[in-house]
């Protein structure tokens, strides 16, 4: 939560990776050009209105020059000049990178890491921390419909397709959180599934990732274990795994909760992450993100609620 | 007010021979009447006392920390962008409202201890204690007085 107070940027123009200074590069350019054609051709319309100007040039000149020469020879050259710069964008390619499993589901991101130290999948969600200067691989697919990830500091958009795997690599220059978002229509909550990538130095995320890889912690303290037991008697372990927690280790219906408190926001870039926002989601999701597939607590008392939402807040 | 009331309602009174005397009660002045009438009611209507003042409490400045605080994850808040959970109250014309959380009087000094602790006033409740400092809960009790 370091930069909690940091907007989250998400943006073309602002590139906070080679690829994407690339594509920002390619984007300038065309536009520069476009503005440079369209003024040119508003340029024109107005002399021709006005009628004035001694030499008339026949249609043949201006079909020809004008209609098929001009748009050959600039298309030509930007079909070559883009290829070209295309050219140096990084291979989509786990070969030499690190690689990330990210499923796509309505409406949040399953991120699965490779712990080094267990050889263990370690799973988290709808946050994908990366090490900056480095290439990291992100294996994409999806469970139900297309959806398509899109962090547009970092890279292009990347479909997520059900029954195949997509590859997209993405590497930050330096750390920082760059938000992304579902870029193919999805469903009512389309709109509220985003996510955040978090670059780190590589030390950093070397010890979040051994972090990560840990079960959760056992409470220290009454309030907690009043919110552990709640987490049980709610049931929530019927979507939610707590690695750690007897009885909750096993389910994928919804994301992992075993750090649940050290991602930055939650419900899929929604909310930002702390115990109110937690314990406003829990208690009625609908309210937030109409038809997520949380439903709403029924029978829990505001201390209890309190409870659960300080527990999970604690599980860092 | 009684005058302009009995100009009014004179001819109605007199219905029998409000035909006689219609045409000496020109339209307009009448229409004038009743639209006076209308403004000294409405006048009645919106008077209001002051709203409860927050010393060194910055409502612009609350209404931002309201925000930051995500206080819509469980309250709809009206002009504060961002969900409209239903955990807690809607808190619509707040500064209206005689108590908080059900019970405890609506005042600056209840409202900010509020902010700062619920728990601590209201034992059992829902409402987390969010960390906000006291200066904090001064500026989010100035705006909340300012909803009307």
């Amino acid at each position: 939560m370091t930069n909690a107070m940091t907007p989250p940027l998400q943006s073309v123009l602002h590139p906070a990776s080679p690829d994407a200074a690339i594509i920002a590069h390619l984007s300038w350019v065309l536009f520069g050009g476009a503005a440079i054609i369209f003024a040119a051709v508003m340029a024109l319309m107005f002399i021709g209105l006005r009628g004035e100007g001694g030499r008339q040039v026949s249609a043949r000149w201006w079909i020809g020059g004008a209609g098929i020469a001009f748009p050959v020879v600039v298309l030509t050259a930007l079909l070559v000049w883009s290829t070209w710069r295309s050219a140096d964008l990084s291979p989509q390619t786990s070969r030499g990178a690190m690689s990330i499993g990210v499923t796509a589901k309505m409406w949040w991101w399953e991120v699965r890491y490779h712990d080094p130290a267990s050889g263990r999948e370690v799973v988290s969600a709808n946050e994908i921390r990366i090490p900056t200067g480095r290439p990291v691989y992100l294996g994409l697919t999806s469970t139900d419909v297309i959806h398509s990830l899109w962090v547009p500091a970092l890279n292009g958009k990347m479909d997520t397709v059900p029954g195949r795997v997509n590859g997209l690599t993405l590497q930050a220059d330096k750390p920082g959180i760059y938000r992304g978002q579902c870029a193919e229509y999805c469903g009512e909550q389309h709109a509220r599934m985003a996510l955040h990538v978090v670059a780190m130095a590589p030390p950093d995320f070397e010890r979040w990732l051994a972090n990560e890889a840990r079960p959760a912690k056992a409470p220290q303290d009454a309030l907690v274990e009043r919110g552990r037991a709640a987490f049980l008697e709610q049931r929530c372990q019927s979507c939610h795994t707590i690695r750690g927690v007897a009885g909750a280790e096993h389910a994928r219906l919804g994301p992992d909760l075993t750090h649940v408190g050290g991602r930055t926001h939650i419900a899929a870039g929604t909310l930002r992450n702390h115990r109110g926002s937690l314990a406003g989601w829990i208690a009625d999701p609908q309210a937030i993100k109409p038809g997520a597939r949380m439903p709403a607590a029924l029978d829990i008392d505001g201390e209890t609620l309190r409870a659960l939402a300080v527990y999970l807040e604690q599980l860092k | 007010m009684i005058s302009l009331l009995l100009y009014y309602i004179e001819p109605l009174a007199l219905s029998n021979s409000i035909v006689r005397y219609h045409f000496l009660l020109p339209v307009l002045p009448r229409t004038a009447c009743l639209a006076g009438l209308c403004l000294a009611f409405l006048a009645g209507c919106g008077k209001q006392e002051a709203p409860k003042q927050v010393s060194g409490g910055d409502p612009a400045r609350g209404q931002r920390l309201m925000a930051q605080y995500q206080c819509t994850a469980c309250h709809a808040i009206p002009e504060v962008p961002g969900a409209a959970g239903n955990a807690g109250p809607p808190l619509e014309k707040f500064g209206l409202r005689s108590y908080i959380a059900g019970g405890i009087p609506n005042t600056p000094q209840q409202l900010t201890a509020w902010l700062d602790n619920p728990q601590a006033m209201k034992p059992g409740t829902a409402m987390p204690d969010l960390g906000v400092s006291p200066s904090e809960a001064r500026d989010m009790a100035a705006y909340l007085y300012t909803l009307r």
